[in-house]
């Protein structure tokens, strides 16, 4: 054994009902190697902080279509962050105007994905990402 | 600085979430923690669910799970899907399934992948369940898919080892002849509300049948360490003291269904365990069998740092030239004063 696998939780957040995307990528980063906890549909801020912990995971992604990132990422990356969790990297995979793409990075959100963006560029930013940390 | 051990013993969610991936990737700081945590451990009730994939295990663990926080014990989970042995890497989706349980302090779930190390999996997950007994957890429930050797190494570690079937997935009764019935201590058939539960009721009650006597036997350096149990009676009502009936249960693990006598009969097994001896035999089969396991490895890491590769491959080549048995140069290499 002794494997350093990056475990990744896959979520998604908010009302919005359809988890395809979310899906897409889980199943890109299991294929480079890594651990992907996938909690489904509909999931809340608390119910995501929740699992990142429990499963003390390197990298949290967020799938959201619904426009709502603003609201929802910040609430997260405060949740992670008073669980002890700010070292860990949150990405998000959905429609976002440019104009919030910066917002969110300042916020201290990793990584912004629209729906045009390469499952490869993804798991290559993970990677480069976890890599500094270590 | 506290090491994270004691901070799990205090009862520090992030500290055990931590030493979980510690003890999980077999690091230093894992073992040292482990070391920590066992005179803390054999308190909690040991449960596996096993089954086919689709059966419903996730679903019927949140409801189990559910069931025991009414009944005030503090639940852990620990999930195990496979690893795709192409590329390591692995989608766990238990959690799913148990979106009832988010929010309560009393539960921790762990999803784990299964990284394709067969003896390695059962190890791995005997520690992580180490850690939660330490932490504190009443109840622990360890899922994992289908019937091979890691499963039936699983079952060994819990105490009360559930099989799950469904109707309708005629394939897997197959499964059950290839040797899980001999693990199951509880059968549940779930998705009750589907059509097909009565046949296959009644393949498993014929399966059971044939199955006597029903006897697990754990053994140790050839010794058998079970009681010897009387033959499986088909008017199986008044059970003796020393005789457990594996019983069927139907379920509906999306509503609930049939948990309450699934839970009672769950408590049932602990307390025959208990009452039978059979609870602490169990127990000393499994620390005898991890001890030997640790011999085993440490000396066998031993004589590979003491005996240069290159006398090892000298002795491989005279015992392929038929001037000594296996055994005989295993003999002569160990009688080594340094070994
Ligand atoms: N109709 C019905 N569906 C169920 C039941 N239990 C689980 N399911 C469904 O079966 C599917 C697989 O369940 P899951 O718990 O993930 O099975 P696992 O792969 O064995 O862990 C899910 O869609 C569940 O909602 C049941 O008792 N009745
Ligand atoms: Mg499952």
């Amino acid at each position: 054994m002794n494997e350093q696998k990056i475990r990744v939780l896959v979520a998604k957040p908010g009302l919005d009902g359809h988890d395809r995307g979310a899906k897409v990528v889980a199943r890109a980063l299991r294929d480079a190697g890594m651990e992907v906890i996938y909690t489904g549909l509909r999931q809340t801020p608390e119910m995501i902080a929740e699992a990142a912990l429990q499963e003390d995971v390197d990298v949290v992604g967020l799938s959201i279509l619904s426009g709502a990132h603003m609201a929802l990422a910040p609430r997260i990356l405060d949740l992670l962050k008073s669980n002890g969790q700010g070292d860990v990297k949150v990405f998000i995979g959905g429609i976002v105007p440019d104009e919030d793409v910066s917002r969110l990075k300042e916020f201290g959100i990793a990584g912004v994905y629209g729906p045009g963006a390469s499952t490869e560029q993804i798991v290559l930013d993970i990677r480069a990402i976890i890599a500094k940390r270590a | 600085m506290t090491s994270l051990a004691h901070s799990v013993l205090t009862g520090n969610r992030l500290a055990l979430a931590r030493l979980l991936t510690q003890v999980e990737n077999d690091t230093p700081a894992g073992r040292e923690g482990l070391n920590v945590l066992f005179a803390h451990t054999g308190q909690a009730h040991l449960i596996g669910v096993t089954g086919a994939p689709g059966t419903g295990k996730s679903s019927l663990v949140n409801q189990l799970a559910i069931s025991f926080r009414k009944l005030e014990k503090r639940v852990a989970i620990v999930a195990v899907d496979p690893s795709s042995p192409f590329t390591g890497g692995a989608v766990l989706g238990d959690r799913v399934r148990m979106r009832d349980l988010s929010g309560d302090a009393g539960v921790f779930i762990r999803s784990m992948a299964s990284r394709g190390s067969l003896g390695g999996l059962a190890q791995a997950t005997a520690a992580m369940v180490q850690v939660f007994d330490a932490a504190g957890f009443d109840v622990i429930l360890i899922e994992t898919v289908g019937a091979g050797q890691s499963e039936v190494d699983i079952a060994r570690l819990a105490h009360t080892t559930l099989v799950v079937e469904a109707p309708g997935l005629g394939d897997d009764i197959q499964a059950i002849k290839a040797g899980i019935l001999e693990i199951a201590d509880i059968l549940v058939i779930n998705k009750a509300d589907h059509a097909g539960v009565e046949s296959t009721e009644r393949a498993l009650k014929s399966m059971l049948d044939l199955a006597h006597p029903v006897e697990k036997v754990f053994q140790h350096h050839g010794q058998s360490l079970a009681v010897v149990r009387e033959e499986r009676t088909h008017s199986a009502s008044e059970p003796a003291a020393n005789l457990w009936v594996t019983p069927i249960w139907r379920t509906v693990a999306t509503d609930g269904s049939g948990l309450a006598e699934l839970v009672g009969s769950v408590q049932a097994h602990a307390a025959f365990l208990r009452q039978s001896g059979e609870w602490s035999m169990r127990e000393r089969a499994r620390l005898a069998a991890e001890f030997d396991l640790f011999i085993q490895q440490t000396l066998v890491d031993r004589f590979r740092a003491r005996v240069p590769e290159e006398r090892i491959d000298q002795v491989l080549e005279s015992i392929q030239k038929r001037e000594f048995s296996p055994r005989e140069a295993a003999n002569v290499l160990l009688s080594r004063e340094d070994i």
